[in-house]
């Protein structure tokens, strides 16, 4: 991937190697379009605003990609412009990066400039949230696909972000109901001490309520700013997790809510007693997996990986899935018109084809995606959710996190 | 062809005669375990397992009851199995992953889906040799062809388009918008229509191939069923084009359909996970493939009834039945 090699934080580069790369393809089906229909190509055109800084993961193996979510909102680019060789549409990518604590708003308006409508985020809840309402202004239309936090589907949520990207009590709830499922119901809780890990604790107790398990006890791992990955390290690991889980009450499964990496991929195999890990480590949920090949899976996989050269994870499929959405509202809707491509996206008969077994929807009481939920260890997918038998009286996607009797969300 | 038909029904079946109005073989392709069970439609028993390549799915047999062909997606290619003695006998250059296919009237050409190239290539079928590569949506798949053979429809999964292409130029004429991820497409026995599956818009479109609009939209409603459970896939119209058959998937039923009316008469409970269909050369029986259950249904055309089912291999995805 190009973007690999480059320094962060040139935006202006970033984006304008982009636009090259996607507007060869474009190219292309402008000339194959105009064979057939004699018409300009109607040019779609989807900002990606994404605060990117390099991360650490307690596995190498798990330090986010470059290009994480980017490259499925570019190989959704191509996909599109495959369909819209044949209606005279081409569809480019504008990316521009930020950093994590940044203000986002200055950039946002550059997007604006630059003509981007349609804008997929992936930033922080409060860095979303700074610039919906300026969005909202302007008659454009936000993707999230990468926050996970329920807040902006809830007391936050807006009419005008649509969110491809699951929720906490989505993933924690689709885990949930595999657990009992499985007659673990007894639960141990262990959490991290930043913001994120506790919101992920949240979800997890609120999913014991729901499905009936039980969290027999809590404890906290503090973080002390330890390096991740040391050459030793492992040594002294090894008799730090136990020592960590000793003197437990009777349970069935560790639950791991660590999403900062701190010690959570530490917990698998090194517990008191030998009980399977869930969570953010060990079998955890997630919108998709590397490995998933069902439901045609296979096809998409195929695809990102020969325009990638590496596998799909899921802000990937996010990202795939926004991009998607708009181009489906484009073709149906015969243009570039945000007022028609929403229209058409809030419309109540709106679904996508997402490699999901089943088609997905959007909740109309706060634009979140309904999507099955896969639950996997680091190879392959073990389970899918909702399982059956979690029955609901409108979908059955809606066992899965926050449902509509329950939402704080009041759009206008 | 093999000489004089034996008189006893029994040794006919063991002859696995492709001769005999009463007893067509049937081949069935096994998605997961890569072989193609053989039936025996008169005594509706299997009667032969053959191994063939990786991943087999789509299934046809030429029209002349010769050869069996057999896209084996893992291997990328098109195997060609002699139907007198079950042996591979030769492969063609089918591109990358092929799914589906569908063999022109004159049988001289063989139409493929290409998924993972968005192609479709049509191969001289005599020659063994590549005639076109016609660029298509996004993962091709449903592959039907007209009656007179001049027109073929291609539907893409991903951009929910059936593409018509004249098959003298192999230049795509008119692209149709269908619900989402498109399947299958079957003429009509006189030509007048193609109906299209949708699988997870939950649809089929019938276009009218002289307008080649969408004329027709089928639903299916099915009680105590959530309606994303209902995915069309393998279709069907009988020779008389009175009758069409849709699979529905995870819906575990075959849906029978008034071809004239679009009314949905009837939903045959098959096995679970149906996904393609084949007629008995009579149109007596109609065979499903289930591939959660990993068997094969034959339903009664007369009655729209299922007479019996059939274990297979693992993961049935498609069904042939050799000519008369």
């Amino acid at each position: 991937m190009v973007m690999k090699s480059m320094v962060p934080n040139t935006p202006a580069f970033l984006f304008g190697l982009f636009f090259l790369c996607v507007n060869a393809s474009a190219l292309q089906a402008q000339q194959t379009s105009t064979e057939k229909t004699a018409k300009p190509p109607i040019d779609v055109q989807i900002g990606y605003l994404r605060a990117y800084e390099p991360q650490l993961a307690l596995s190498v193996l798990d330090v986010p990609p470059r290009d994480e979510g980017v490259a499925g909102a570019s190989v959704a680019i191509n996909d599109n412009n495959t369909t819209g060789r044949f209606l005279g549409q081409s569809f480019t990518l504008d990316v521009t990066e930020t950093k994590f604590d940044a203000d986002v708003v200055p950039v946002f308006k550059e997007m604006l400039a630059r003509g981007d409508r349609f804008v997929l985020t992936d930033v922080s809840a409060g860095q979303l949230m700074s610039i919906a309402d300026i969005a909202r202004d302007n008659g454009v239309l936000l993707f999230n696909v990468g926050a996970t936090d329920d807040s902006l589907r809830e007391e936050n949520c807006r009419a005008n972000i649509f969110h491809t990207a699951p929720t906490r009590t989505m993933l924690a709830d689709g885990l949930a109901q595999y657990l009992v499922w499985k007659q673990w119901r007894k639960w141990v809780l262990l959490y991290g001490s930043h913001q994120p890990d506790q919101l992920y604790a949240d979800a997890i107790r609120r999913a014991a309520t729901r499905f009936g398990a039980t969290i027999v006890e809590e404890r906290l791992y503090e973080d002390r700013g330890s390096a991740r990955r040391t050459d030793t390290g492992v040594i002294q690991v090894q008799k730090q997790m136990p020592v960590f889980t000793q003197n437990l009450p009777e349970h069935d499964v560790v639950i791991v809510a660590d999403e900062s990496e701190v010690f959570g991929s530490y917990v698998p195999y090194r517990t008191w007693t030998p009980r399977p890990v869930a969570g953010t480590a060990g079998l955890i949920a997630s919108s998709w997996h590397p490995a998933s090949e069902q439901w045609g899976g296979s096809q998409i996989q195929s695809r990102f990986l020969k325009a990638t050269k590496r596998r799909m994870l899921s802000k990937d499929m996010q990202a795939w899935t926004a991009v998607r959405i708009l181009g489906e509202a484009a073709t149906r809707t015969s243009g570039n018109d945000p007022a028609k491509i929403e229209a058409f996206i809030k419309a109540d008969d709106f679904s996508i084809a997402a490699f999901k077994g089943q088609k997905v929807t959007f909740r109309n009481w706060n634009w979140q995606l309904r999507q099955p939920i896969l639950l996997a260890d680091g190879r392959g997918v073990v389970s899918t959710s909702p399982q059956e038998g979690f029955l609901h009286q409108y979908s059955e996607l809606d066992t899965l996190g926050i449902d509509r009797p329950e939402t704080k969300c009041k759009l206008n | 062809m093999r000489s004089h038909m034996s008189m006893l029904a029994v040794t006919a079946a063991l002859q696995f005669s492709a001769q005999a109005a009463w007893a067509n073989m049937v081949y069935v392709s096994n998605e997961k375990d890569n072989t193609v069970t053989l039936l025996d439609s008169a005594t509706m028993e299997v009667v032969k397992t053959i191994d063939v390549g990786q991943r087999p799915r789509g299934i046809t047999v030429s029209h002349d009851g010769k050869f069996l062909y057999v896209c084996a997606s893992d291997d990328d290619t098109v195997e060609i199995i002699d139907t007198a003695t079950h042996e591979i006998v030769g492969s063609l250059p089918s591109g990358p992953d092929p799914e589906l296919f569908v063999l022109s009237p004159d049988g001289k050409t063989l139409y493929v889906a290409n998924e993972d190239d968005n192609l479709v290539t049509a191969i001289d079928v005599e020659k063994k040799s590549v005639i076109a590569e016609i660029p298509v949506g996004v993962e091709p798949e449903g592959m039907g062809i007209s009656p007179d053979g001049k027109t073929m429809v291609n539907t893409s999964e991903t951009t929910n388009m059936a593409h018509f292409i004249d098959t003298s130029t192999h230049e795509i004429t008119h692209n149709v918008l269908v619900d989402s991820r498109p399947r299958f497409a079957e003429f009509k026995p006189d030509g007048s229509e193609v109906w299209v599956s949708s699988e997870i818009g939950g649809t089929v479109s019938v276009i009218d191939n002289s307008t080649r609009e969408v004329k027709h939209k089928i639903t299916f409603e099915i009680q105590g069923l959530r309606s994303e459970a209902i995915q069309p896939v393998g279709v069907r119209i009988s020779a008389d084009g009175k009758k069409a058959y849709v699979a529905l998937g995870p819906a575990n039923r075959v849906a029978v359909v008034n071809a004239e009316t679009y009314e949905v008469e009837k939903y045959v409970l098959v096995g679970q996970r149906v996904w393609q269909l084949a007629f008995t050369p009579d149109g007596k029986f109609i065979i499903s493939t289930n591939g959660l259950s990993n068997d094969v249904t034959f339903i009664d055309t007369a009655a729209d009834e299922p007479v019996k089912s059939v274990t297979v291999g693992a993961l049935p995805w498609g069904v042939a039945v050799a000519p008369n």
